[in-house]
């Protein structure tokens, strides 16, 4: 279950982490180029992002039929993605989708840096009591599986919409970027400049901001792009499960989860809303691969 | 040491406060009669007025404070009574009983089975490190990555389990259980546990490989060699065990992620198991199944983080000095 996997997608667990071997290794070996793939990549979000700029554009409205009930794709112009079970065009929805996507995946990992950053430099930087308080919070969320927690969240907030799904993600992001930052954060503030800074006399507000905040937001946002794919991932799965955006509002999980008892007769109608959000995760995940092997800058590399 | 896991274990207590303070606070935020829930079952219905409502809420105390209904509900809870459901009017601790097993051997089996591909493909990608091998795994792993459960339930299921593709090799429903059929078990068994154990390989062979890497820079890899040992011999009789240490580590906690993990294919596949429960009960509202299967999950997931994180300690010296 990817949605799980927030965890040692973040680089908490020690899957994340590179050996200084490996790291040294990689060094070594070539220099890191954007290769092929990277392209390809940033080609398809460009393009699922035109998407959701021109989807007012397309000729058929997502929620309204445009002809027979399943057509098969790639049978007609302009709807080439073919139409769903009540003959809405599924090109039109899978544009309308990509817009449910980006706002569940950009709008909670925002909420997350921001409270779970927050969090994290405040426990980094007082240690003690404060941290002691603020992990038992993150631990107790921690405890519960996410999807788990995420469908608590579900029912709690009724009824469910592309916001409440927003808002169930949101509170899911903090924990893991609090623990990040809050790592990243204590390693940095070791350091000589921090130090220094300290014993002129800076006020913690400076040091957090303006010395630990600085070196360790590169990191952070390198894994932003990861749990970018997670989110889109959890909405997927909970839009599967039938408790996720409701009908006319479209999501590509959603689109799946309509049609999945027409597996053997439409298989299309499946697959594509399938494979969309498959390119589009691995796209992110590309990309979030390199950066963080950019950015990702440990003491060990130094 | 014995300071470092005295810690660990006050640490449990306010988090494990916390996992039943916000199950058994659940009745404030659950709207009983929400229009929007699909209610079965003798208590719950879609058409209760208010006033069924205010009478089911009494029957089962949620109109006492909080810390009242959380007194009675831990005391109630650590004799093993979680209730009773509202959907089947059954204890919601038989419930529990019936479903945990089914779980268990679900998530139990996919680790075991990630492990089986995943340990190989590990060693081998090491052994072959940057070279084709490494890359065409690399690849294939990121690619699994990025297929959710989901999305491969459904591909598996049209391969697989669907009449006129490759055949219908699995059932593509139901369960039956290992006392009844152990063939027909694992033949319903398959399936789901193949979709878990795709997610979790492409994390195991990743981690093995980097550790790996870092062994086989070791010296007495290099007089092993030089001993004229066979490379398969040095790799996974000398390398592998020093290099599986964080493996064994993350498979403890994928086994307790896994418990809570299953929710997706047990849904599809329908599998009688703790997940389809808690997705039936949070749709209709059946709070007291909820509050009970959750916390069995969350609780048992935190002990078993807890048990890892002391195993690890005990094992190796380096963690207990820090």
């Amino acid at each position: 279950m990817s949605l799980v996997e927030t965890e040692n997608s973040l680089g908490l667990t020690e899957s994340g982490v590179e050996t200084p071997a490996e790291a040294a290794a990689e060094r070594k070996g070539k220099k890191k180029r954007a290769g092929l793939l990277w392209w390809l990549a940033v080609t398809w979000l460009s393009l699922v992002l035109a998407m959701v700029v021109f989807a007012d554009l397309l000729p058929a409205e997502y929620d309204r039929p445009v002809g027979d009930a399943h057509l098969p794709p790639f049978q007609s112009w302009p709807e080439f993605l073919g139409t769903d079970y009540l003959g809405r065009s599924t090109l039109s929805r899978i544009a309308a989708g990509a817009r449910t996507s980006l706002i569940v995946s950009t709008i909670p990992v925002a909420f997350g840096i921001l409270l779970g950053g927050l969090l994290g430099l405040v426990s980094a930087y007082f240690r003690g009591t404060a941290e002691t308080v603020i992990d038992i919070f993150a631990d107790a969320l921690l405890a519960f599986p996410p999807l788990l927690l995420l469908l608590m969240l579900a029912s709690v907030l009724k009824p469910p919409s592309v916001w409440t799904i927003t808002i169930g993600l949101a509170v899911l992001t903090v924990p893991g970027f609090y623990r990040l930052t809050k790592a990243n954060a204590i390693a940095q503030s070791k350091r000589e400049y921090v130090v220094v800074a300290k014993a002129m006399g800076a006020r913690p507000g400076r040091i957090m901001f303006k010395e630990l905040m600085p070196n360790t937001v590169a990191t952070i946002l390198s894994y932003a792009v990861i749990v970018m794919a997670i989110m889109i991932v959890a909405e997927g799965s909970l839009s599967f499960l039938g408790v996720g955006v409701p009908d006319p509002e479209p999501s590509w999980g959603g689109m799946v989860y309509k049609e999945k008892d027409n597996l053997e007769t439409y298989p299309g109608q499946v697959f594509v809303p399938c494979a969309v959000l498959f390119l589009t995760v691995f796209s992110l995940n590309v990309i979030g691969d390199r950066l963080r092997s950019k950015f990702d800058v440990r003491d060990s590399n130094l | 040491m014995w300071r470092l896991l005295g810690r660990k274990v006050l640490h449990l207590i306010p988090v494990l406060f916390l996992v039943t303070l916000a199950t058994t606070a659940m009745p404030d935020m659950l709207k009983l009669g929400d229009p929007s829930a699909t209610p079965v079952g003798p208590k719950l219905s879609a058409d209760m007025t208010p006033e069924d409502v205010k009478r089911l809420e009494a029957q089962y105390g949620y109109d006492d404070p909080l810390y009242e209904r959380y007194g009675r509900w831990v005391a109630d809870a650590v004799t093993g009574d979680f209730g009773t459901s509202m959907a089947t009017d059954t204890p919601v601790a038989d419930s529990i009983k019936e479903r945990y097993p089914v779980t268990l051997e679900l998530a139990l089996v996919s680790l075991l089975l990630a492990l089986a591909v995943a340990v190989p493909l590990g060693v081998w990608a090491a052994a072959k490190a940057g070279r084709l091998p490494d890359k065409f795994l690399g690849g294939l792993s990121s690619g699994l990555l990025a297929i959710p459960p989901f999305i491969s339930s459904i591909l598996l299921v049209y391969l697989f389990a669907a009449p006129g593709k490759l055949g219908q090799v699995f059932p593509n429903q139901g369960w039956t259980k290992a006392s009844e059929s152990l063939s027909a078990n694992i033949e319903t068994l398959m399936l789901p546990a193949i979709v878990l154990a795709l997610a979790e390989i492409p994390q195991f062979q990743r981690l093995l490989r980097s550790d790996m890497l870092g062994t086989l820079q070791e010296d007495y890899i290099l007089t092993a060699r030089s001993k004229g040992m066979s490379a398969p011999y040095v790799l996974f009789r000398h390398a592998l065990r020093p290099s599986s240490f964080s493996l064994i580590t993350i498979s403890g906690l994928t086994l307790g992620r896994l418990i809570g993990g299953t929710v997706i294919v047990e849904f599809y596949f329908g599998i009688p198991g703790l997940g389809q429960s808690i997705v039936g009960a949070i749709t209709s509202n059946d709070i007291p199944t909820v509050q009970g299967t959750v916390v069995v999950i969350a609780v048992g997931y935190v002990l078993l983080n807890t048990l890892v994180d002391v195993a690890y300690m005990l094992i190796d010296p380096r963690v207990r000095a820090r």
